[in-house]
């Protein structure tokens, strides 16, 4: 066999927006139209998009690449490609091995049947023995980590201890091939760092991965080289931190000035001590700029800026007027800059900068931008939530229970 | 069609884990789950018997012990035939989850729906049998029929069911004209009654590819003959027909099915 595992060859996905005919009883009525009078049939063609165009890539034996990219960017079908649940409208593509593909972790699971039981199925549906599944149970239970609730049947289990078990049993498939599509985002963070423990150990045995997430720190933990995928194309195939970093700087496409307002923002820049920036280190020092023009002579302003987290949560914001600085007035054409000053201490993960031109007393906005820039933060200790409080273990000792207790 | 043949006998112990988790949830309780098997076919033949009652009094015969036998011999496969059918047609749709997000040879869904109702069928034929046993219908070289006949219905239920589930996504009301005609199949299917009562106009019902084989079974247990070979081949011929017509458009549409659920 080849050193090539996977690979893409100009692959095409078309997609029809919405449904065409999907009951006898609407297309048998059309189909007798097309004959007795000449009407088209609506085949949904004008209504169709490719969700995919032009992909080429190839991954080598052993090598992780990440795949990363916004929502609807394709992702997904690519994956469902590669694992053959698509057939591509164009292109040819090669897989060599046994792939497996964690793209649900528990789709194969039956409410009503036990844990154990559920093994079984789970792991025949991800394509491993009967015998293989005998001889790596115990592995496989140890790992999910609920031995106790073996017998019970996992309708009963919490969505977490329900992706456990799906990842387990996935994650002892010994692929040649593994897909990892979001998965991740289940479980505790205990639970994730063992999941991301155990991609690394597959990959270290040989193991080709392909990494589908938002999580850009795990990202780049897991995978040296990522594919950009933005509208269905390959926008940049290279090193994880030059392709994470193309990915940041995508979203200040969505820059929108409103055209009418009479204060807008022209101008934010979030920057460190050689220039803009959108990758930081936890707890550094980083600087926002930015610049307002007024169309018309306004009174009483101030700059408001928010970082906010995946979830939409504001972690942080703070104002030209809460830092003591007196709200400003403008003159028709007359341009403001300012210049925030903060110390990153966040956790590590991906933050929306957001700005806005704000008047306090009469609670009126005049312009906003949102995202004004998103930055990636990363962190040396592994910290998790919203912020860093850079946390040092300065002592830890076990004690023997006293022999007082030991009586009892 | 070889090599997908050859593709679904590997993934073969995946197609009995289906099975297997089918009939495991509905026997989960196990009265439940006998009484499931045997529920279809008793009210069959309850029904068999009062309209063959109707029939006897009409032409002034004593109703015979054979009748009913005749009637509960046709009743259970002729169950085994509507609930593979009502079963396989919803079988895609009810593993969307897995139809969307994992590969394998997707006809292991019908297929397994159909091994599930199989075993309800052996569940219920040890009823019947015993039923037969205690009548003491008597048994003759014929019997040998019975396996041929049985994978014959078998077959034409995987072909039927092939093509039902894959139409059942493409087309949301199939279900429902798949429902009207295993309702209404009972009428035209010699379940309640033999061909024999209708003399030669007996053969139209026989066109049924489902009649034949019915008839086929109650021709070698109760009447102890063999049954009409030529019939028997035309069966047949339907199965196999059915099959490899379900089957191959099964496979044409299969990589369809992920983006149409």
């Amino acid at each position: 066999m080849s050193d090539v595992s996977l690979r893409m060859e100009h692959v095409y996905k078309k997609f029809r927006k919405g449904e065409t005919y999907n009951s006898l009883r609407d297309l048998l009525p059309a189909l007798t139209g097309k004959m007795f009078h000449g009407q088209e049939l609506d085949t949904g063609e004008r209504r169709e998009f490719w969700a995919l165009q032009d992909i080429s890539f190839e991954v080598k034996r052993g090598e992780a690449l990440g795949i990363i990219g916004r929502n609807g960017a394709g992702k997904s079908t690519a994956l469902k490609i590669l694992s053959r649940i698509m057939k591509p409208t164009k292109g040819e593509m090669i897989v060599n091995g046994r792939l497996s593909a964690l793209i649900e972790v528990a789709a194969g699971f039956h409410p009503d049947l036990s844990g154990l039981e559920n093994i079984y199925l789970h792991g025949t549906i991800l394509g491993m023995t009967r015998r293989e599944i005998q001889t790596k149970l115990d592995q496989i239970i140890a790992f999910s980590g609920i031995e106790e609730f073996i017998d019970t049947p996992v309708k009963r289990y919490s969505s977490g201890m329900y992706a456990r078990l799906g990842f387990s049993v996935a994650a002892h498939v010994d692929p040649e091939v593994m897909i990892v599509d979001e998965v991740l985002s289940v479980g505790d963070y205990v639970f994730q760092q063992r999941c991301l423990e155990r991609i690394k150990t597959v990959i270290k045995s040989g193991t080709t991965v392909l990494f589908v997430s938002h999580d850009l720190k795990a990202v780049t933990e897991i995978c040296p080289r990522a594919m950009l995928l933005e509208h269905g194309k390959v926008l940049t195939i290279d090193r994880t931190d030059v392709a994470v970093r193309k990915y940041l700087s995508l979203s200040k496409d969505t820059f929108v000035t409103d055209e009418k307002s009479s204060v807008y923002i022209s101008n934010v820049r979030i920057r460190d001590r050689a220039g803009e920036q959108s990758k930081f280190d936890s707890g550094q020092t980083a600087w926002i700029d930015v610049e307002v023009i007024a169309r018309e002579a306004t009174e009483k302003l101030s700059v408001v800026i928010w970082f906010k987290d995946e979830t939409q949560y504001i972690i942080f914001h703070t104002s030209t007027e809460r830092l003591g600085f007196p709200p400003f007035s403008l003159k028709a054409g007359a341009t403001y800059r300012c210049t925030f000053e903060l110390d990153l201490n966040i956790a590590y993960g991906t933050f929306q900068l957001v700005t806005e031109v704000h008047r306090y007393d009469i609670q009126k906005g005049y312009d906003r931008k949102e995202p004004a820039a998103t930055i990636f933060v990363g962190s040396s200790t592994a910290v998790g939530g919203a912020v860093n409080c850079f946390p040092r273990l300065i002592e830890s000792e076990t004690v023997a229970a006293s022999s007082q207790y030991c009586e009892v | 069609m070889k090599s997908e043949l050859k593709e679904l006998y590997k993934y073969r112990e995946l197609l009995y884990m289906i099975a297997y988790r089918d009939i495991k949830v509905r026997y989960k309780q196990s009265i439940m789950g006998f009484l499931w098997a045997i529920l279809m076919p008793i009210l069959i033949v309850l029904s068999g018997v009062v309209v063959r009652y109707a029939y006897t009094v009409v032409v002034h015969s004593p109703m015979k012990m054979s009748d009913i036998a005749s009637v509960a011999i046709k009743s259970v496969p002729w169950a085994l035939v509507v609930s593979s059918i009502r079963f396989t047609c919803q079988s895609l749709f009810g593993n969307r989850d897995l139809v969307v997000k994992i590969y394998f040879p997707k006809e292991i869904f019908p297929i397994a729906a159909v091994l599930a109702c199989l075993f309800d069928f052996v569940v219920a034929s040890c009823a019947l049998i015993l039923f037969l046993f205690l009548i003491k219908i008597g048994w003759s070289v014929y019997l040998v029929w019975i396996p041929v006949l049985i994978a014959t219905i078998t077959l034409f239920c995987v072909g039927v069911g092939l093509l039902v589930s894959a139409a059942s996504l493409f087309f949301r009301d199939v279900k429902y004209i798949v429902e009207i005609f295993l309702t209404f199949g009972i009428f035209f299917t010699p379940v309640f009654f033999d061909i024999h009562m209708f003399g030669r106009r007996g053969e139209w019902l026989m066109v049924n590819p489902v009649a034949p084989l019915l008839e086929g079974l109650t021709d070698c247990i109760v009447r102890h003959q063999s049954p009409n070979l030529q019939w028997y081949l035309y069966s047949l011929m339907f199965s196999v027909t059915a099959f490899a017509i379900g089957f191959t458009l099964f496979k044409h549409l299969e990589p369809a099915f992920a983006e149409s659920i």
